[in-house]
């Protein structure tokens, strides 16, 4: 079933709160290969969030995340996120089409930490593979 | 004036996707199931997006020495990585160009000889 065209310009809740600590950074970085030096979080992290809100979205949708493939990601910081950060993501679909059977969604997350402020934002397009 | 980094090799094996789905949240099965992921077209288990994109950001982070000096990053998923029981292998290259006040990282990430990543880009902070 393709995905309702009136989700355009539509924003999710944000996420519940997300309490950053050395353990979920170094839990990351050691899954990626790399050595926790105790410093911010590496680049990719806020995807933590970011899945959080698109798994709600998706959730809210319907949609089965085994039909996703992602597209395309990009994140563009404020700061670094650091152990003691509390972040939330409030997800808005930013355009949405259709090709060959396929729903091409656009996102964008906004990621904020407790005082509300913008940490990151990050913008991503996915692919819903309907049933053939 | 660019400055090239030496290309490494990153080893991708099923039990660093396990890790990976539970340090990132991202439980979708085909990255865990042969039979799901071919269910929906993919040849077998393939490595999340985010993994390969992990780990170029990654490349550039200890390329410059530490994490938080990203001001911006992206690239788009051109071909999904298969990580088969014997695991898979990423390799990446770079390139950094001073832009103006930015330093701008652009890299070539492949699997099998085919560019997984396109267009990957990180900004650094002056």
């Amino acid at each position: 079933m393709p995905i309702d065209q009136s989700l355009v310009g539509r924003s999710f809740p944000p996420t519940r709160p997300y309490a950053v600590s050395r353990e979920k950074i170094q839990q990351f970085v050691t899954a990626t290969g790399g050595e926790y030096d105790d410093g911010p979080a590496p680049a990719t992290f806020p995807i933590v969030v970011a899945f959080q809100a698109m798994n709600d979205f998706l959730e809210a949708e319907q949609v089965d995340l085994f039909r996703i493939v992602h597209g395309e990601q990009r994140f563009s910081y404020r700061r670094a996120i650091e152990p003691g950060d509390v972040l939330r993501a409030t997800l808005t679909v930013a355009s949405l089409r259709q090709i060959g059977g396929a729903d091409i969604v656009g996102t964008s997350s906004l990621i904020t930490d407790e005082s509300g402020a913008e940490v990151c934002t990050g913008t991503a397009t996915i692919v819903h593979r309907g049933e053939s | 004036m660019d400055v090239e980094l030496e290309p490494r090799t990153f080893r991708v094996t099923r039990q660093d996707l396990v890790a990976y789905a539970a340090a990132s949240g991202d439980h979708n099965p085909i990255h865990q199931d042969d039979d799901v992921a071919r269910s929906v077209g993919l040849p077998g288990v393939v490595a999340h997006g985010m993994y390969t994109m992990a780990l170029a950001a990654r490349y550039v982070e200890e390329w410059v020495g530490g994490t938080g000096r990203v001001a911006a990053l992206g690239a788009k998923f051109t071909k999904p990585v298969p990580v088969p029981l014997d695991g898979a292998a990423v390799e990446i290259a770079g390139v950094c160009r001073q832009q103006g006040d930015e330093r701008v990282v652009t890299l070539t990430v492949t699997c099998n000889g085919e560019q997984v990543l396109g267009r990957f880009k990180a900004t650094l902070r002056a």
